[in-house]
């Protein structure tokens, strides 16, 4: 997901004997489905792990501009040109209220910036793949956002009120991103034989990172346990990534493309696709900083951010000289 | 310098005449520029006819830890709700 | 130079191949359709050739605020070009879409200021370039309202309210970042005097111009030019900024001769409809 393999900083979920009385009264309210908000007790492992998982989705948002602002300069329309703009804008404001969401917790945006940027802090594998033909717009609106989707729509009940409300925020405006690109891919697909080759080579190389996507199975990690507990995550990998199968396959044959995977296949007993699992070593190798992009995604942010200092800097000396004038003019009037 | 500019919370007041509500928070380095942020980041989506901003340094809130105190009280005071009165219906709409 | 074949004159030969393939014919030169087509690409190539620079900067802005902000920005002026070239296209009635004029031209064809198609560098340039622009976008929107054509008169009161917020908000940044850092005013110190010899052909009017002010449809660009220096020298004053005594103008842009820069933007704007004619995205 857009938070991908978050760590927990305790050992699995702590037994309710083991359980200071504010942890278990922290607990009791978060199973009562209260929301926790910003200057209420919480333990700290579950402020750290918040403000790591918050902390990723918003770098994974930002940097997700970068794979489909890529295509804003060339797109092939007018009208595809302001979507995709709209689009890209959207996942900036999304960032940002992700990032306002993980400030509660005591956190910075600049902080945060200098951890993604130092490499300290991950984002999703999904936005160091390249995107190399118009199709791939696309295929990152139907099956990236589609897979995004899976998770946020829960997240929306998260135990945590900032980051609950930041992503029903982002739900509403979430929906049209997915459908706009499943209508590019009809566009694609019912077009030249170019347009088709263009819609299943995207395909072909979203499929996988789309389900790695979800990360690794999680069914056995403490880690998990200890934030479904917490209601920070509401669903397995597993779960999540058979739904997005499961509802992904009809909507590729409609389109009249071929799904990747040679093993694809209905099973009646489970109501649901058995699928190949993608490779996990690539996936591994590809948040250790080895996937195709990763340097040039962290250059293009680190760019940003230097080449945007003197900026930053310019308006915040205006903002305080003017201040000061309005102190000494009022002094001087009094 | 390079230091970061202060979060403002962002008020906006909708189409339909009810009360300001907060939607979220921003940075910005003074008020002017708060309300033109939150105008190009809370209301791309026809969102809002009003905005308000305030440094998020400058809201004094309520103490979590006073919740009981604060808010139970007024559990009990049913009968300040419409519900509590059974009308006959005879009466018609009230 | 060599001579440039005008698109725009007839030309039997070409009149005839054109038809025989069913392309566009060129409108005859000095005829009021030509003249209100033109007028309309140049307005419509302003805010195409602006909007794809501004939409440049996205997911590359020095704070995400701004990110957000400047693709407003840019979505306005693309819904601008929308409206514009479409009109354009119904005037010229040749069946040509909004798309096909944006994509299909070449450069000799475009009629943007060159203002418009100079590249972003840094954010202070392409502030400067924003409030230069805006600066005179807004009084000839404020015109073109009372157009005599009033479908004229109707895209720019539409428009007319998205740039009167482009044109606070470019100025207010000019002004701030002119009185913010030593290193903010130099920056736009240096943006201004880059920029200031693109700033006089916008003033300067042709023949279309003269005929389509006599007919009502548009302003003449001289009588604009109150309006933008007031507005220039209000802003450059309060920003502590000294525009270049040179008035020096560089032209052509609005008869079709570009910078070098204006070949490199469309290659990359018009590529897949290049590549692919014909095809529906």
């Amino acid at each position: 997901m857009y938070a991908q393999m978050v760590k927990t900083d305790g050992k699995g979920i702590k037994p309710d004997a083991e359980m200071t009385p504010e942890e278990r009264r922290f607990q009791a309210r978060i199973d009562a489905g209260e929301k926790i908000e910003p200057k209420e007790w919480m333990p700290d492992a579950y402020r750290q792990t918040l403000i790591r998982q918050i902390g990723q989705h918003a770098h994974s948002e930002i940097v997700g501009q970068l794979p489909e602002g890529n295509w804003i300069t060339r797109a092939p329309t007018l009208e595809r040109k302001a979507i995709l703009l709209a689009k890209v804008q959207d996942e900036a404001g999304h960032g940002l209220y992700l990032y306002c969401a993980a400030e509660t917790l005591g956190v910075s945006r600049d902080e945060l910036t200098e951890a993604l940027l130092s490499g300290k802090m991950k984002y999703s594998s999904i936005f160091n793949y390249p995107t190399l033909t118009w199709a791939d717009i696309g295929a990152v609106g139907w099956l990236v956002d589609g897979a995004a989707i899976m998770n946020q729509v829960p997240l929306q009940r998260t135990s945590y009120g900032p980051y609950s409300r930041a992503m029903i925020r982002i739900c509403k405006e979430e929906s049209f991103h997915q459908r706009q690109g499943y209508d590019i891919m009809m566009k694609m697909a019912q077009g030249t034989p170019e347009q088709k080759r263009m819609a299943q080579d995207a395909l072909d190389r979203f499929w996988y990172p789309s389900l790695m996507m979800f990360g690794p199975s999680d069914k056995d990690s403490v880690h998990s346990a200890q934030s479904m507990a917490w209601k920070i995550k509401i669903n397995t990998n597993d779960e999540l990534r058979q739904k997005f199968v499961d509802q992904t396959v009809p909507q590729a044959e409609y389109l009249g493309l071929s799904i990747p995977d040679p093993d694809l296949s209905w099973n009646e007993d489970k109501g649901g696709y058995d699928f190949s699992q993608p490779d996990w070593s690539e996936f591994f190798a590809v948040l250790k900083g080895n996937g195709p992009c990763n340097r040039d995604r962290i250059e293009a942010r680190q760019q940003a951010w230097d080449d945007g200092r003197w900026f930053r800097d310019g308006l915040s000396a205006h903002a305080t000289k003017a201040q000061a004038r309005r102190a000494a003019s009022k002094v001087a009037a009094e | 310098m390079s230091s970061e500019w202060p979060l403002w919370e962002v008020f906006i007041r909708g189409q339909h005449g009810l009360n300001h509500r907060h939607v979220g928070s921003l940075h910005a380095p003074d008020a002017e520029l708060a309300i033109r942020h939150a105008r190009d980041v809370y209301t791309r989506r026809n969102e809002g006819v009003s905005i308000w901003v305030v440094r998020s340094a400058d809201i004094s809130a309520s103490s979590p830890s006073e919740k009981g105190p604060l808010f139970e009280p007024s559990n009990d005071k049913v009968y300040r709700h419409p519900t509590f009165y059974d009308i006959p219906d005879d009466v018609g709409h009230m | 130079m060599p001579s440039l074949p005008d698109m725009m004159t007839p030309d039997a030969a070409a009149l005839a191949k054109a038809a025989g393939k069913g392309e566009a014919i060129p409108l005859a030169a000095g005829t009021p359709e030509h003249d209100l087509f033109t007028g309309l690409l140049r307005l419509g190539d302003n805010a195409l050739i602006l909007g794809h620079r501004v939409s440049e900067w996205c997911g590359h802005a020095p704070v995400l605020e701004e990110d957000i902000a400047l693709a407003n920005v840019a979505l306005d002026l693309i819904g601008q070009t929308q409206l514009w070239l479409g009109l354009a296209g119904t005037v010229q009635g040749r069946r040509r879409s909004a798309d096909d004029l944006a994509f299909l031209r070449d450069a000799w064809d475009f009629r943007n200021l060159l203002l418009v198609e100079r590249p972003n560098r840094d954010f202070g340039h392409t502030l400067m370039r924003q409030f230069l622009f805006d600066a005179w976008h807004q009084p000839v929107l404020k015109a073109l309202e009372e157009s005599t054509d009033p479908r004229i008169a109707e895209i720019a009161a539409k428009a007319g309210k998205e740039v009167a917020y482009h044109l606070e908000r470019s100025a207010d940044l000019v002004i701030r970042l002119g009185n913010g850092t030593e290193e903010s005013h130099a920056r736009m110190q240096d943006a201004l005097e880059r920029l200031w010899p693109y700033t006089g052909e916008a003033f300067i009017g042709d023949e279309i111009d003269a005929r389509l002010a006599e007919a009502g449809l548009m302003p003449r660009p001289e009588a604009l030019r109150p309006d933008w220096e007031a507005t220039v020298r209000a802003v450059l004053d309060e920003a502590t900024l000294h525009a270049p005594q040179d008035d020096f103008a560089q032209t052509g842009g609005r008869q079709g001769r570009h910078t070098e820069d204006l070949g490199h933007l469309l290659s990359t704007m018009q590529w897949l409809q290049r590549a692919y004619p014909g095809a529906a995205w």
